[in-house]
């Protein structure tokens, strides 16, 4: 996912408060259970997304993660023998034993769906929000070379993702019968590792094989990087505060039971709204506008 | 003068290959010098420009013997990127060469990797952007830049450390006329005003000739010819008549010398022997009996049959009306495009790039549908993408396609190789093999190609004409998107010229071709449109005939689209 500068008080923002918040929001996804909370770190993502200009790339990551947060909901009860409530009696399978599916399981079979689709979400949203090459100024200090090898990967995503329309085009224009799944793998991998050659010697020649310790650069705060990093740390001491205080306990075994008291909807409403409050202060940023024009592609 | 590149004696073969890619290569390049290299594809042109970058052997591995010393670096002992504070690279394929996700960004990379303070980065990123004439896209991304405009952020980025050697491997395979004469330009202005020597492998050589001060021909890994541009061409003449410009050939063949190394130098030997009058402005010449030359030389390649095509003469091919591509959120790409193909027709379509070609073939082909308007086919309609790789997707060539496609396109003898393994000019041949099918499938109404002379020297690319000229003469109809006008006129009986998403110029190709100045061949150029000559064997013609007069022909207005149908 290609990252547009500029466009939102978020792409404004400098990488290092850009990966913050993508984190921060990604902790109530590991440490509470409650649904709720999952819920709500789900509609944040989408809701910054939106409010970043940047929906699409979520709603796409969101489609591509359904099925898989589906698969995790559905095989938990399978493979699980905890929880107290059988809703069904499956008999025995060849490796599984005695299957009975019990209600707690397939509960805690959709949280973790959840917690998968939560994740998913906070990192399409880094990915969309987050300047790669300015990750990559901001850890080259520590390591370089892995830096650049992040970055580069997160490069590669959409140049694999062009290859791909264009092999997926020519073997629509193949007349008669499609080639088989396998072929099709077989050719995407051998010109992914192609493009990988290319992109390698492309460093090469560009200086990476002797690239120096570069010195440190302070650049001044901005109006956008104080906003979200405020955001990012009272989120922070939310969360943590709310988990050392059990707010939102959820347990799924043996039988279910959560809080979904009045703490609980606090917590899962500063989770979607705080993020939302910079967004308010759009000055320093280019217009909306910009963005269309500079998303302008090749024919 | 200092030498900055000095090869003696070197010989450099790949790993698990036999021959050896370089044999014997001697060569020594000054400083400030501006060199062409010149070749047929495999002749060794790449390896030598990686040889000089260190990628040779250093990422590519292989055996070598010999020196390679590059501004007093030792190839051997000094990989590529050492090498790269002396050197800037840049190949054929833009979008490859591109690591970082801004322009700014990216001319930044190779001088943060020489850890260069934040004040010289800034200073080197707007001094290169300046120089090239890209500082309105350092904020761009790079991925919504065009194919010329990527090739231009990438050679900033080979320039931004001011290295001492450049290498440039075909820079404007991609690029249209237009765009590649001025990178042609660029470089002879940073080779004059920085003194920065350039080593430019490229396969049209009318495009660049007039720029160097050296030409180096390498065959089967060795250095043929190493001359200055003028001796080149005589010696072209000579052993290797493929790499011979039009404009030179066009004077050989009235007996004219010497051989001109480009357009102005040509009309000067042709103004000196009276074959063409002085003139300010573009004048016209009258036009002179130009079609006997012209069928020759299309009858004698053996491509174009001058009979009609059987069978779906009358039919028409493909139609498009009033079609419009409004993409959600970005400018039309094709505006109000109304365009008709009968059967067994050869048109070109020609534009800058992001004219809409692609964009165009696409929906003709019917991998996308318009936003208005209607496309209506007389049969099937077979694309060959640009990238011929994207259709190899098996182990062997057999299995790509039947016994009988692979022997249409001449591969029958390739049935067991990998596909990969075959040459550029021999994969696209197989990728036309499995878009036409075998005689199991349906033949094309018509069968477009979207450039497919990219990175191809003059033999493949003539070869290539003479298996589309068999497919015409069956009745197919050929769309073909092509930066190269003298591709375009050995093809295409119509051109079509496409600015900005829509036709702006639709007529025979002697009437397009000759009438431009960067959508023209060479000999047009030189002749100035005169009768239509698009090739050196018609423009020799015309010239035979001024000649044979014993005096310059008039002054007089362009032909009309009639006039040149009927010569």
């Amino acid at each position: 996912m290609p990252v547009r500068r500029s466009v939102s008080p978020l792409h404004a923002a400098r990488a290092a408060v850009g990966c913050l918040l993508c984190a921060v929001l990604a902790l109530p996804a590991l440490l509470f259970d409650s649904p709720l909370v999952l819920g709500a770190v789900c509609a944040s993502a989408l809701a910054i997304a939106t409010a970043a200009g940047e929906p699409r790339p979520l709603l796409r990551a969101l489609l591509f993660a359904l099925p898989f947060a589906l698969v995790i909901a559905l095989l938990n009860p399978l493979v699980t023998r905890n929880g107290l409530t059988v809703i069904a009696r499956l008999g025995e399978a060849p490796v599984l034993g005695q299957v009975d599916v019990t209600l707690e399981a397939f509960v805690y079979g959709c949280v973790l769906g959840l917690r998968a689709l939560a994740l998913i979400l906070c990192c399409a949203l880094y990915a969309s929000v987050v300047d790669p090459d300015e990750v990559l100024r901001l850890f080259r200090r520590v390591s370089f070379r892995s830096a650049l090898t992040a970055t580069l990967a997160t490069r590669m995503v959409p140049v694999l993702q062009r290859d791909g329309r264009r092999m997926a085009d020519a073997q629509r224009c193949r007349p008669g019968a499609a080639p088989s799944r396998v072929a099709l793998v077989r050719a995407v991998a051998a010109g992914a590792l192609d493009r990988a050659v290319d992109v390698a010697a492309a460093l090469e020649v560009r200086g990476y094989g002797t690239a120096r310790r570069p010195p440190r650069v302070r650049a001044p705060w901005s109006r956008h990087d104080l906003a979200f990093a405020a955001v990012a740390l009272l989120l922070f001491a939310g969360t943590l505060a709310a988990w050392l205080a059990d707010v939102a306990a959820f347990d799924a075994y043996p039988l279910v039971h959560g809080d979904w008291d009045a703490a609980a909807w606090v917590l899962a409403g500063g989770i979607v709204l705080l993020p939302l409050l910079p967004f308010l202060d759009r000055r320093g940023v280019e217009p909306r506008r910009a963005a269309s024009q500079l998303a302008w592609g090749r024919r | 003068m200092t030498q900055v590149l000095a090869i003696e004696h070197l010989t450099y073969a790949y790993p698990d290959a036999a021959p050896p890619a370089l044999d014997d290569v001697t060569l020594h390049v000054e400083e400030g010098e501006l060199v062409v290299l010149a070749g047929r594809s495999g002749s060794g042109k790449s390896t030598l420009l990686r040889l000089a970058s260190g990628l040779v052997p250093h990422v590519h591995g292989g055996t070598v013997s010999g020196t390679a010393i590059v501004a007093g670096m030792d190839v051997r002992d000094h990989g590529p990127g050492e090498l790269a504070a002396v050197t800037g690279s840049l190949f054929q394929d833009p979008e490859t060469q591109v690591v970082m996700g801004t322009v700014r960004n990216e001319l930044a990379f190779p001088l943060e990797n020489r850890g260069e303070s934040p004040a010289a980065i800034a200073r080197g990123v707007e001094e290169a952007a300046l120089a090239l004439g890209i500082a309105h896209l350092l904020e761009r991304p790079t991925h919504a830049l065009s194919g010329g405009e990527l090739q231009r952020v990438a050679l900033a980025a080979a320039l931004v450390g001011r290295p001492q050697l450049v290498l440039l491997d075909e820079p404007t395979s991609q690029l249209d006329p237009v765009a590649g004469d001025e990178l042609i330009g660029l470089l002879r202005r940073l080779n004059e005003e920085w003194g920065t020597t350039i080593l430019l492998a490229e396969h049209r050589l009318e495009r660049c000739l007039a720029a160097a001060d050296r030409v180096v021909a390498m065959a089967d890994g060795r250095i043929a010819c190493d001359a200055d541009p003028s001796g080149f061409l005589a010696w072209a003449h000579e052993a290797a008549p493929a790499l011979e410009t039009p404009g030179a050939r066009l004077l050989a063949s009235v007996g004219l010398g010497p051989a001109p190394v480009g357009v102005k130098q040509a009309r000067a030997v042709l103004r000196s022997h009276g074959a063409l009058p002085s003139a300010e402005g573009p004048a016209l010449l009258r036009a002179g009996p130009v079609a006997s030359g012209r069928a020759h030389t299309r009858l004698s390649a053996g491509a174009f049959a001058s009979s009609a095509p059987p069978a779906r003469s009358a039919s028409v091919a493909l139609r498009l009306r009033g079609v419009w591509v409004e993409p959600r959120g970005e400018p039309a790409i094709l505006r109000g495009v109304d365009l008709s193909l009968q059967a067994g027709q050869r048109v070109a379509l020609m534009g800058r790039n992001g004219a809409g070609k692609s964009t165009l073939l696409r929906h003709a082909a019917g991998l996308a549908s318009p936003s208005r308007g209607k496309i209506e086919r007389g049969g099937r309609v077979a694309l060959l993408l640009q990238n011929p790789n994207d259709y190899l997707v098996h182990e062997r060539v057999s299995e790509e396609a039947s016994a009988d496609a692979l022997a249409a396109v001449g591969l029958t003898g390739f049935a067991d190789r990998h596909p990969r393994d075959l040459s550029g000019g021999e994969r696209q041949r197989l990728a036309l093999a499995i878009v036409l099918g075998g005689e199991d499938v349906e033949p094309p109404a018509l069968l477009c190609l979207d450039e497919p002379t990219r990175g191809m020297d003059r033999a493949h690319k003539a070869d290539l004409a003479v298996l589309l000229g068999r497919l015409s003469a069956t009745g197919t109809a050929l769309l073909v998107a092509t930066h190269d006008p003298e591709f375009a006129a050995l093809v295409a009986d119509r051109v079509v010229l496409l600015a900005d998403g829509a036709p702006i110029a639709d007529g025979s190709a002697a009437e397009v071709l000759s009438g431009g100045w960067y959508f023209a061949t060479e000999t047009a150029r030189i002749l100035r449109g005169a009768g239509g000559a698009l090739d050196p064997d018609a423009g020799a013609a015309l010239v035979r005939a001024w000649l044979g007069t014993g005096s310059a022909a008039p002054l007089a207005s362009h032909p009309t689209p009639t006039e040149v149908r009927r010569r």
